[in-house]
């Protein structure tokens, strides 16, 4: 594990412990939708909590489980340590005092303003500063794991740089690209408006930089998790990668396609011109074929796996896969619950069709398949197969952790489902109360609320026992020295030449080069216009 | 770069998925005239309530027999609460928040829109059945969110 064994057991518990918050206000979310008369309920209850578990799921258990496994799969990949250990440590702390700076204002009732933070409701500016530096640590991590690469590239001048890092390398470029937007948002809007030093905020600069932040988040999210899927899963299956090449061809894919798609969020804005939006719907088309192919290679590689363990007939493969193996299931099932997510996502970037489900409960439904399913699920195994490792313990409560992935799946079927529903027949999201003092139209969700509530139930206890999982392991595991790391064979062998995938520098370029098309007429244009600001607003 | 032939069909299937995509949006586009809805305007959001564009709220008839609504959405009600226009006719809709970011949604149609302060939402839609819906805000804006509500009424052609 070449000495980031503590560094990166340092970012999953923060990772965990965000995960166990945002899951429990999950919990009082689906049971307050369904309308159940809970003793604690109000809201100013709901709402901040799903403020709560917005930024606990969605922006610091992602951040640190990436910046974690990040550490570990470099050095393990590039088999040496990682350059400038303390900067690493720096990295991790300011990103846990920006965490506590947010969940102290978030839980404190003064930060009410949900994960988008949409101006001008306006929140504390311990929120706003404590996310930037959440951000800020994020960024000293990945110059590390650049330096790290530099450090070896130095020594390996013609060998194509291990997958599991080119991966990571390109969910870093896709993150750097990305960041430059919420910076901006932060730094020169939100902040200074919120400690009083500027009046007023346009709301319309703040979503558009919001989005040309958020949506390449979702693939700093998931590219991690296709590296897990390329990497890691095959050789825990017992197979082998069925293509390196195209792998790499799906992460450069990534890097130029991920950020000039923002305006698919804003279809239903004011102030942007439909030509624009139109632009960003062509791209975010074509950001599904990375994933495509990512399909089959995954799908070929757990083919391999499943002869290997003497499958032979066309579908028998699929039943020898490992599917007791905590880790495996995971990952298995995140796959089938994206694949579904995937489709609905393509039905929000159709700008028609998303004039029936923009901001309903379709949305949620989405992304819960997508980044609480394809990512967070991902992560939960790799946390199963990784955290043994890392504090030298054997799983512990291994049946939990069995059943666990399956309890996942069910829970977010019913949830996905009922969402996806109650979404096409007009309920919108984050709403804390669906009844709409009886309208018949609101009448017709609340069967389906209730199986919503269902599913979050099931989703909950899947939680708690990941979380038994972990606690068990960190205190009562058998001790166990086995930390080894190893990655997946590509079936033709390691690549002995660099391809034109492996030239980081050209696809930053390129993607550069998108990003402008895609933005800087737009902003230029919205800046020169005649704009009024916006005093803020605290109505929670 | 060595590519197994099925994965090359499976990459150019993949391909061909995503243009048929863009071509039933293309079609809409082109030839039924759907394009992403836009209106690019702005507005002091501290002078809503005497801006002439929206002095008057409520539904105009335009001498060439379309209808126009005009209304301002705000922490946590529409202004005006109850709109009600007729079947069949193209109706526009010219709306502005006095506060924070709303969502403007006539459950059960198409119309979904965003009102941010500062800015005009205008799009224009077409209500074919009669009858009573209901209109929500649908994007988060504050703690009496789940309660702004309205109600549009399509009457029956003459």
């Amino acid at each position: 594990m070449n000495g980031v064994r503590r560094l990166a057991t340092a970012h999953l518990a923060v990772a965990v412990t965000a995960f166990g918050i945002a899951a429990a206000m999950a919990l009082m979310q689906a049971l307050s939708r369904a309308n159940l008369d809970l003793p604690w309920r109000s809201p100013k209850m709901y709402y901040l909590s799903v403020t709560a578990h917005g930024v606990m799921m969605a922006l610091i258990f992602t951040t640190f489980f990436i910046m974690g496994l990040g550490l570990v799969l470099t050095t393990s990949a590039l088999g040496r340590r990682v350059s400038h250990p303390r900067l690493a440590w720096a990295s991790f702390w300011a990103a846990f005092g920006g965490t506590i700076a947010a969940l102290w204002a978030i839980l404190w009732g003064k930060a009410t303003v949900l994960y988008t933070f949409y101006p001008p409701l306006k929140a504390h500016p311990a929120f706003y500063l404590g996310l930037t530096l959440v951000v800020v640590g994020s960024w000293i991590w990945s110059w590390v794991v650049i330096a790290t690469y530099r450090a070896w590239k130095k020594e390996h001048p013609e060998t194509p740089v291990p997958l599991a890092v080119h991966g990571t390398l390109a969910t870093i470029i896709v993150w750097l690209i990305a960041t430059v937007g919420v910076a901006a948002e932060m730094l020169f809007q939100l902040i200074p408006w919120s400690l009083g030093i500027k009046e007023t905020v346009d709301p319309l600069l703040a979503r558009m930089l919001f989005w040309y932040f958020g949506h390449p988040l979702v693939y700093f999210w998931l590219l991690p998790a296709y590296v897990v899927w390329y990497t890691l899963l095959p050789k825990a299956a017992g197979g082998k990668l069925f293509s390196d090449p195209l792998a790499r061809m799906v992460f450069a894919v990534f890097i130029i396609l991920s950020t000039p798609v923002g305006f698919h969020h804003q279809f239903m804005d004011p102030g942007i011109s439909s030509g624009w939006k139109a632009l960003h719907t062509l791209n975010t088309f074509w950001i599904l074929f990375p994933s495509l192919v990512t399909a089959f290679t995954v799908l070929a590689s757990l083919e391999i796996a499943g002869r290997a363990r003497g499958a032979e007939g066309l579908f028998d493969w699929l039943g020898k896969l490992p599917w007791g193996d905590p880790f495996v299931a995971s990952v298995l099932l995140s796959m089938v619950l994206f694949a579904i997510g995937g489709f609905s996502g393509a039905v929000n970037a159709a700008f028609d069709m998303n004039a029936v489900v923009h901001n309903t409960a379709w949305v949620q439904g989405h992304f819960h398949l997508t980044v609480g399913s394809a990512v967070a699920l991902t992560f939960m195994g790799v946390a199963y197969w990784l955290v043994p490792k890392l504090v030298n313990r054997e799983l512990e409560l291994a049946l939990l952790a069995k059943v666990q992935p399956y309890l996942w799946f069910i829970g977010m079927v019913l949830f996905a489902i009922a969402n996806h529903a109650t979404g096409l027949m007009g309920m919108p999201r984050r709403i804390y109360d669906p009844s709409y003092m009886g309208h018949p139209a609101a009448e017709q969700w609340k069967a389906l609320t209730g199986v919503s509530a269902l599913g979050g139930l099931f989703l909950f206890t899947s939680a708690a026992f990941f979380l038994l999982v972990m606690l068990g392991t960190v205190l009562a595991g058998r001790p166990n020295n086995d930390d080894t790391v190893s990655f997946a064979e590509p079936l033709e062998g390691p690549p002995l030449r660099k391809s034109i995938f492996d030239r980081f520098g050209l696809w930053v370029v390129i993607a550069v080069a998108l990003v402008a098309i895609a933005y800087a007429y737009p902003l230029a244009h919205h800046l020169s216009m005649q704009r009024f600001g916006s005093p803020g607003f605290r109505p929670f | 770069m060595k590519v197994h032939l099925y994965e090359r069909i499976w990459m150019i299937a993949a391909a061909a998925v995503i243009a048929i995509f863009l071509g039933t949006i293309a079609v809409g586009t082109l030839a039924q005239g759907s394009q992403p809805p836009s209106h690019v305007e702005t507005i002091d959001p501290k002078a809503v309530w005497t801006d002439p564009r929206f002095a008057n709220r409520g539904v105009e008839e335009l001498p060439d027999g379309a209808v126009r609504v005009t209304g301002i959405a705000m922490m946590f009600a529409f202004q005006p609460g109850e709109i009600r226009v007729p079947a069949g006719k193209k109706v526009t809709f010219r709306l502005t928040s006095a506060d924070v970011v709303h969502g403007f949604q006539i459950v059960g149609t198409n119309a979904n829109a965003m009102v941010v302060p500062g800015y005009v939402t205008q799009f224009s839609t077409v209500f074919d059945r009669p009858g009573e819906y209901l209109i929500v805000c649908n994007e988060y804006c504050g703690l009496g969110h789940h309660m702004m509500m309205g109600r549009l009424v399509v009457e029956a052609g003459q």
